[in-house]
């Protein structure tokens, strides 16, 4: 072979491959898109002062502030009930399973917008709350609903509820999917269920339930305008006031979604730095530590 | 007699069932304190099984298991067993150290925090003499250096020491091993049975499921022949390995030798 000293020296220069149609779809896309931005930009029907004027205005930023609230506590609600009917789901109780079950099925099989509304109207259901013993005349606590429950406090009752039976089954995905071992090893060590729970099996279950939920808390936080039926003066509920005075509807609706969409944007962060905490200690991290350490794995 | 004379194991007429399987059909053989056994036999045999037993993996379906004078599982009143409580089931386990044939290391904690977990969690030790202890234990197998490292950035072999370390940070006073060397490359198994071989030097009572046969002639005082549920033949390595007596342990050894 004549040329082989060559193939040593040499690395393969060759001509690209050409991608025309690439280039060509990317031509079209910009182009229709230039189109419908200029539409808006342009539209004589769209009041773009209102916009800017409402963009940065205090209550605006209040309902963001409620939104950003309520979506925070009622994930934080919804998970840690999640997690308890998780492990309800997963017990060896029979009873157990079928009101965590029940529960589940119960929350997703009717609409968020109904059980919303349920929960604003829960004062006409039960006017008063009291607390004491049931069947005798000793009350600690007995109040309107209308006073102990605010629609804040309705809203964030239905987000967390409701919330929590589709997290159940992220969370149960996320335990079972723990290799047994790691209980049997837990077991050996005198852990018991609980701890073994805690501290082996959620911390490794965390790498399977973070991505879903990062998507159930991005849904989560454009939920928060189903409020507006029970009047929660959050994010979407003010524009609507504001919009309802002015007549500015579609400019307050450029407004609330800008702000929806900053938001989210804005949670990715959180949901990525947490990702990276749970990841410790598996494949992925592990390569890249490997390889800064340097050649080391020895028998 | 006095807690001392007795033997550190004692099971008797152990059985246990697998839906219509019975795979252990009365397993009765002692362990005596620092004493090293090792089990032999082919797979199916119910070896792994029974040693499951011994620190209640596996609930036994009759007989007796004894680890030091205490029945594993069960609370002996008169005539009557009562199931122990799940947090006495765990005390009973908690002194009795298991290494398995996948290590079962903590994926999620460091070497040195997979080794300090139970002591600091489950006995209550500070974190800081856990550490202390824990350094120790990691020198003792060979990976004094390795104690930050995750089990995905160790070798089989030392995955397997570090899941050696983690069982001795509990002070057990019996060690099982399941195929402790099974699941790994050749090139590795040699760090393992060393670490192995100078636990059994320092006096601790292991019991070994295996198919290192050379270990089990090295190391072991008491080798068990099982096959289909029952022992088969016990006795000195000599005497099971070199003149062994039964025709299926005959067999078994040509197959492996």
């Amino acid at each position: 072979m004549a040329d082989a000293p060559n193939l040593n020296e040499h690395d393969i220069v060759a001509k690209p491959l050409r991608h025309p149609g690439r280039v060509v779809a990317a031509v079209i896309i910009t182009v229709i898109l230039g189109l419908f931005v200029w539409s808006l930009v342009s539209a004589k029907t769209i009041d773009h002062q209102i916009i800017f004027q409402y963009l940065f205005d205090i209550k605006i930023i209040e309902g963001m502030g409620i939104t950003v609230v309520l979506t925070v506590l009622s994930m934080v609600i919804a998970t840690a009930l999640a997690t308890a009917l998780a492990v309800m789901k997963l017990s060896d109780n029979r009873l157990l399973r079928i009101v965590a079950t029940g529960y589940i099925e119960f929350f997703r099989g009717t609409p968020l917008l109904l059980q919303i509304v349920f929960w604003g109207y829960l004062g006409i259901i039960y006017p008063n709350i009291t607390i004491g013993i049931p069947f005798t005349n000793i009350i600690w606590f007995n109040q309107p609903t209308s006073v102990v429950i605010s629609s804040f406090t309705a809203g964030l009752i239905a987000l967390s509820l409701n919330e929590a039976a589709y997290a159940a089954e992220i969370v149960r995905a996320g335990i079972l999917s723990v290799d047994k071992g790691q209980n049997e090893a837990a077991k050996s060590l005198g852990m018991s269920g609980w701890y073994t729970m805690r501290r082996i099996v959620l911390p490794q279950a965390m790498r399977v339930i973070l991505p879903p939920m990062g998507n159930e808390t991005i849904s989560m936080l454009k939920s928060t305008s189903l409020l507006q039926v029970i009047a929660v003066s959050e994010l979407y509920t003010i524009a609507n006031q504001i919009s309802s005075q002015n007549l500015a509807q579609i400019e307050l609706l450029v407004v609330a979604g800008f702000w929806y969409l900053v938001l989210n944007t804005i949670l990715g962060f959180p949901q990525r730095a947490l990702e990276r905490k749970f990841g410790r200690g598996f494949e992925t991290n592990a390569l890249t530590r490997t390889a800064k350490v340097g050649i080391n794995v020895g028998g | 007699m006095s807690a001392d004379s007795l033997p550190m194991v004692r099971a008797l007429s152990v059985r246990k069932t697998f839906g219509q399987n019975q795979v252990l059909k009365g397993i009765t053989l002692n362990v005596k304190q620092g004493e090293v056994l090792c089990l032999l036999g082919p797979s199916g045999s119910g070896k792994s099984t029974f040693l499951r037993c011994i620190n209640h993996l596996e609930t036994i379906d009759g007989g007796r298991i004894y680890v030091g004078d205490e029945l594993i599982g069960y609370r002996q009143v008169g005539d009557e067993l009562h199931e122990l409580h799940p947090a006495e089931i765990a005390k009973q386990r908690s002194s009795i150290g298991m290494v398995f044939q996948r290590f079962n290391l903590f994926p999620h904690l460091t070497a040195m925090e997979n080794v300090i977990e139970a002591p600091v969690g489950v006995k209550g030790i500070s974190r800081e003499d856990a550490i202390i202890r824990g350094k120790e234990l990691l020198a003792r197998v060979g990976l004094a250096d390795r104690a930050d490292f995750y089990p995905s950035e160790l070798s089989g072999g030392q995955q397997q020491r570090v899941a050696i370390a983690r069982a001795l940070a509990m002070d057990p006073a019996l060690m099982l091993f399941d195929e402790p060397t099974s699941a790994l490359d050749p090139e590795l198994v040699g760090d393992v049975l060393d670490v192995m071989r100078d636990l059994a030097k320092s006096g601790m009572t292991m019991i070994v499921v295996t198919h290192e046969i050379g270990f089990a002639r090295e190391v072991a005082d008491t080798v068990v022949f099982m096959d289909q549920g029952v022992v088969v033949e016990a006795g000195s390595p000599s005497q099971v390995l070199d003149f062994p007596q039964h025709e299926r342990t005959q067999a078994f050894l040509r197959s492996v030798l």
